[in-house]
């Protein structure tokens, strides 16, 4: 029976399309692959053209990296590939670059000040926020483990 | 207006739509019902600026198509009526400033396009006044960036998600006798069956939609075999299923006249997931197609049940159920009643 | 060989995401949330720099690398100054990324419109 309140919630699962979990991650191992492909093609080309040691080389990447993600979502075009790509293109630093990129661009008709800069972490800054607390409080704890061991 | 048990209204004097205009956005324009819209959108800002004067756009043309074809200027209405999703219906509100008709605004999410007009048609038939235009609308960015994302972001794609209807319905009532009669109208109760995900709203709205539909066979003793079509708002490929089961459970069959507007809408290759949703979906559908076919006597009888899902972004986030309403309302093809059946 | 190993670990990362949404229905806000704590709890046990080393790029493109690099910058200037350090050093080595990505988010928002 469906037709009880108290117990929809669970009968109705009967009714709920199944999710195709082995094409989603195939699709999302695909390009999420290929983004860091394209990231370490980046990488190998910042140390052999301007002489950048593996480390060096990481900010360039990344920052080149989200250019071209901030550029894509500009053009229109990040949004329709993640509806393919699904985690591949959320879980790359390109899909941080969207976050911001498209909470920006949605705002710009409410002024630069109020629209576009109020709202650049409006997705993005969970990320930032559990960052941060994460990395100062892990850091504390193995600074004191250090210093006891 | 005479009142059947609680919730079903029956017009008293014979309500007619004079006539309805309809304006509709690109994915809408390719989809298999293209041909009844007056205006199909080629890109998705409608020529404006920004997403809120698209939608605008989409209302302000809807309705000068509908005024233009019932032969009425602005000053002879006497009463707007209208609805759309944003914050503060803020659509109808901004028409309304323009129009300068006297307004009354209704938010009823997407079952707003059949509230509108139960109350338009209940408005002329108490006699407050002559001719009330009502209308809806709603566009896929606004709705996007309200209810969900921005319209770039890259979110993934979930199979029970609806799809936003760009685009606006109106139509103008009167008594002055038309092709299609409005004749009765169930109002819903807002139903909550402890669906909480914003992301599957057939699931959350088919309860309402299965209250309203047999409280409205309840009321009127009919059967569906009475109906050339029951049409629900926009349950999608998910709800309407849910729906069928609901009804046969109680023993009412409406399989062999039930369809949805979110997938009569677009045909199965366009990207909509489970299908369209929003308060133009139903409006367009019934102003644009179901309109024509009423007028041309192929339908003769119709019930048109718009499903809403009365949702906030911050109430699922704060962990609150999914309260969701619809409204019918009794379509009837006046070119029978000429001929004397 | 590098680029083989950044592609499969890359992709393996993004699977792992996949699944999160699927199966435990988190909103993307919410994987990466959980994938930037994850990259700092690997950084504590010194693991999330093996990865980078094996799969290049395929550690550091995905954003669990910003939680082990904030932890990593963290720790640098924690070693030199003590505790204060930690909140010295914490954007030390994400600043590149953090200032590309409002710098590109706030251009391109003044000359591109939404498309939809």
């Amino acid at each position: 029976m469906l037709n009880e309140p108290k117990n929809y919630k669970e009968n109705v699962k009967a009714f709920q399309p199944k999710i195709p979990y082995v094409r989603n991650c195939l699709k999302a191992f695909l390009f999420g692959g290929m983004i860091c492909l394209i990231g370490q093609f980046i990488q190998t080309f910042y140390m052999h053209f301007f002489d950048y040691s593996r480390r060096e080389a990481g900010d360039p990447t990344v920052a080149t990296l989200i250019l071209i993600s901030a550029l894509m979502t500009g053009f229109g075009v990040y949004d329709k590939i993640a509806r393919f790509a699904g985690a591949g293109s959320i879980v790359p630093v390109t899909g941080f670059a969207n976050s911001i990129t498209s909470a920006a661009i949605e705002h710009r008709n409410e002024g630069v000040v109020l629209g576009i800069a109020t709202n650049l972490f409006s997705l993005a800054g969970a990320v930032i926020v559990f960052g941060v607390v994460s990395a100062a409080i892990l850091g504390i704890i193995r600074l004191f483990l250090e210093q006891v061991f | 207006m005479s009142r059947l048990r609680k919730q079903t209204w029956r017009y008293d004097h014979p309500i007619y739509l004079a006539a309805t205009g309809t304006a509709v956005g690109p994915l809408e324009g390719q989809g298999p019902l293209a041909r009844h819209f007056d205006k199909v959108y080629g890109s998705l800002d409608c020529g404006e600026k920004d997403w809120i004067n698209a939608e605008r756009t989409l209302m302000r043309r809807a309705i000068s198509f509908c005024l233009a074809k019932a032969g009425k200027q602005e000053g002879d209405i006497d009463l707007f009526i209208a609805g759309d999703l944003i914050d503060q219906s803020e659509t109808s509100n901004f028409i309304a400033r323009e129009n300068r008709i006297p307004f009354l605004d209704m938010f009823g999410a997407c079952s707003a396009s059949m509230e509108t007009l139960a109350t338009a048609a209940q408005m002329v038939d108490s006699g407050v006044a002559d001719n009330v235009l009502c209308a809806v609308s709603s566009h896929n960015a606004t709705a996007e960036r309200q209810f969900r994302y921005p319209t770039e972001y890259g979110g993934p794609l979930i199979p029970t998600q609806t799809f936003t209807v760009t685009g606006a319905g109106a139509a103008v009532v009167t008594k002055d006798p038309g092709k299609v009669r409005v004749k009765e109208a169930t109002i819903g109760r807002v139903i909550d069956w402890g669906i909480d995900d914003p992301n599957n709203l057939g699931t959350a709205m088919a309860p309402a939609a299965a209250d309203t539909i047999w409280t409205h066979f309840q009321d009127t003793g009919r059967s569906p075999a009475d109906y050339d079509m029951i049409v629900t708002g926009d349950l999608s490929s998910v709800g309407s299923p849910i729906l069928k089961q609901l009804l046969s459970e109680k023993g009412l069959d409406i399989s062999n006249v039930h369809y949805d507007s979110g997938l009569m809408l677009y045909s199965p290759e366009q990207p909509v997931n489970a299908g369209g949703s929003g308060c133009a979906c139903s409006a367009v559908v019934t102003y644009g197609y179901l309109f024509k076919k009423l007028a041309e006597g192929s339908l003769r009888r119709i019930l048109v049940v718009a499903t809403g899902a009365l949702l906030k972004n911050t109430t699922t986030k704060q962990k609150d159920t999914i309260p969701c309403i619809a409204h019918g309302v009794v379509l009837e093809s006046a070119k029978e009643g000429k001929e004397g059946t | 060989m590098v680029f083989l190993y950044a592609f499969l670990v890359g992709g393996g990362i993004c699977v792992i995401g996949q699944l999160l949404m699927d199966i435990f229905k988190l909103t993307p806000a919410h994987v990466v949330a959980s994938f930037v704590v994850i990259g700092a709890l690997l950084d504590v046990f010194d693991l999330y720099d093996g990865l980078i080393e094996f799969a290049g790029a395929g550690a550091s493109v995905p954003i669990t690398s910003f939680g082990h690099s904030l932890l990593h910058g963290a720790m640098s200037e924690g070693h030199e100054h003590g505790y204060l350090g930690i909140a010295i050093g914490v954007f030390k080595l994400t600043s590149a990324g953090i200032t590309s990505a409002i710098l590109f988010g706030f251009l391109v928002a003044l000359f591109f419109r939404p498309k939809g």
